[in-house]
C-alpha cells in the first residue's frame, strides 16, 4: 500500500447533546457562538427522567445534536449548557474523544 | 342528533391509546395533516372576508381581543392563590387557557355544519388574532419584576411559527383569490376537509390518552379548573357574542374559541420563554381533560348557551 494514503488523524473532542428538540436552535446558537464550526443533528426517542419521549408529536420530540470541536470549546459548551438548560429542560450531555479526518474543519 | 363522526374518531384514539394499541399515526403524517388543516381553515375564512367590509370587523375584532386578554389574568390569580401552583406554572397554565386551540375551532364549526347552523364566515379572523395575546401576558406574569423577559423569542416564535404562517398565509389567499378563484383547488381544501380532521383527531386521540399520566401529577385542583376554566370563559363568550349581535353559530364559536385551550402554539412558546414552568401541568390539563371536554360536552354546551341567549340581550 502507498504510505502517501495512509490517512492522517487528529484528536478531537465529540460533545453529544441529547435534548428537547424545542431547544435545537437555542443550543446550536449557543454552540456557534462559543465557538463550534458546525453541528449534525438527527431527532431521537427514548425514556428518561422525564418520562417517555417518543417523538409521537412534535412537543415529546428529542434531538441528539453532535459537536465536534476542539477540547476547549467542548468544554466551554458544555459548561454553558449546564448552567443554563440542565434545570428546566430534559437534557444529556456526554463528551468523548475522536480522531477525525480533516481536523482544520472542526 | 346522530354522533358528530370526528368525534368518534377522537374517542377510538383515546381508547386505542389507553388500551396501548400499537397503533400508531407517524409523525410525518400528523406534520402533514395539520399543514394541510391549517391552510384550508385559513381559505375558508379568507374567501368569507372577501365578501366583507373590513371596516366592520374593526369593533368587533378589538372587543373580542380586550375581552380574549382579561381570560389570562383571571386565570393567573386562581391557580396561584387557590391552586397554590408556582408563578411560572400559574402563567404558563394561564396561557395555555387564554390562547386557542384551532382544531377545537375546527369540530366546533364541523359540529355546527351538521346542524345546519349558518356562521359568520370570518370568525378565522378571530382565531387568527385570539392565538398570541395570551402567550404575550403570560411572559410577562412570569417575568413580572423579575428582570429581562424573552418576549423577542416569544414573538418571533408566535409569529413566525407555522400556524400563524399557514392560517394568516391561507386568509390572504383566500381573500386576493375570492370564491372563484379558489374553486379549482375545492376538491383537495374543502371536499377532503372533514375525512382529513378526523384521521387527524384519531390521531389527537392518541395523543391525549399519552397524556393521562401526566394528570397524575397535576393534581385534582388542576382537574377541576380543566373543567371549569372552560365553561366560565365559554359562557363570557357568548354574552360578548350576544352584545356584538352575532349569529348563534357565530356566538357558538366564538364560546367555543374562548373556552378552547392552546396545546401546540402556547406549549411551544412557554417551553422558550418560561422554562422553569412544567411543560407536563399544562399540556397534561389542556390535552389530557379541556380538549376531550370541549369536543364531547362543551361544544354542544355552547351551541345551546348561544341559542339560549339569541335575542335576550
Amino acid at each position: 500500500m502507498n504510505a502517501s494514503m495512509t490517512a492522517s488523524y487528529t484528536r478531537r473532542s465529540l460533545l453529544t447533546v441529547i435534548c428537547e428538540a424545542s431547544i435545537e436552535s437555542l443550543v446550536a446558537a449557543d454552540a456557534r457562538r462559543l465557538g463550534a464550526h458546525g453541528y449534525t443533528a438527527s431527532d431521537a426517542r427514548g425514556w428518561g427522567q422525564h418520562g417517555q419521549r417518543d417523538g409521537g408529536w412534535p412537543l415529546s420530540g428529542n434531538v441528539r445534536i453532535d459537536i465536534l470541536c476542539e477540547a476547549a470549546v467542548a468544554d466551554a459548551i458544555a459548561a454553558h449548557l449546564q448552567a443554563t438548560y440542565f434545570a428546566s429542560y430534559a437534557m444529556v450531555c456526554y463528551l468523548s474523544d475522536v480522531s477525525v479526518l480533516r481536523s482544520d474543519k472542526f | 342528533m346522530p354522533f358528530e363522526p370526528v368525534i368518534l374518531f377522537f374517542l377510538l384514539g383515546l381508547l386505542a391509546g389507553l388500551a396501548r394499541s400499537d397503533l400508531k399515526i407517524p409523525a410525518v403524517l400528523y406534520e402533514s395533516l395539520s399543514i394541510f388543516l391549517l391552510l384550508a381553515i385559513g381559505l375558508k375564512g379568507g374567501v368569507e372576508l372577501a365578501r366583507q367590509s373590513l371596516a366592520e370587523l374593526l369593533l368587533p375584532a378589538l372587543v373580542i381581543v380586550g375581552i380574549g386578554a382579561v381570560l389570562p389574568l383571571i386565570a393567573f390569580p386562581v391557580l396561584q392563590r387557590l391552586g397554590k401552583l408556582s408563578r411560572a406554572d400559574a402563567a404558563s397554565v394561564a396561557a395555555h387557557y387564554g390562547s386557542v386551540s384551532v382544531v377545537t375551532f375546527a369540530v366546533g364549526a364541523a359540529y355546527l355544519a351538521n346542524l345546519g347552523q349558518e356562521y359568520e364566515g370570518y370568525m378565522v379572523v378571530f382565531l387568527v388574532l385570539l392565538e398570541f395575546p395570551a402567550l404575550m401576558i403570560g411572559v410577562w406574569l412570569a417575568r413580572r419584576g423579575q428582570g429581562e423577559a424573552k418576549l423577542g423569542k416569544v414573538l418571533h416564535e408566535v409569529f413566525a411559527g407555522k400556524s400563524i404562517v399557514l392560517l394568516v398565509g391561507g386568509l390572504l389567499i383566500g381573500w386576493l383569490a375570492g370564491a372563484d378563484g379558489l374553486k379549482p383547488l375545492d376538491k383537495v381544501f374543502f371536499d377532503l376537509f372533514k375525512g382529513l380532521l378526523a384521521i387527524f383527531l384519531l390521531e389527537m386521540g392518541l395523543v391525549a390518552a399519552s397524556r393521562i399520566g401526566d394528570l397524575r401529577r397535576a393534581g385534582a385542583f388542576l382537574l377541576g379548573f380543566a373543567v371549569v376554566m372552560p365553561l366560565f370563559a365559554g359562557t363570557l363568550g357568548a354574552l360578548t357574542a350576544s352584545l356584538l349581535g352575532l349569529s348563534v353559530g357565530g356566538a357558538a364559536l366564538l364560546a367555543t374559541l374562548y373556552a378552547s385551550a392552546s396545546y401546540i402554539a402556547a406549549p411551544a412558546a412557554m417551553r422558550i420563554a418560561v422554562p422553569e414552568a412544567n411543560p407536563a401541568l399544562s399540556i397534561g390539563a389542556a390535552l389530557g381533560i379541556t380538549f376531550p371536554f370541549n369536543l364531547v360536552i362543551g361544544i354542544p354546551a355552547y351551541y345551546w348557551l348561544a341559542s339560549q341567549l339569541q335575542g335576550v340581550l
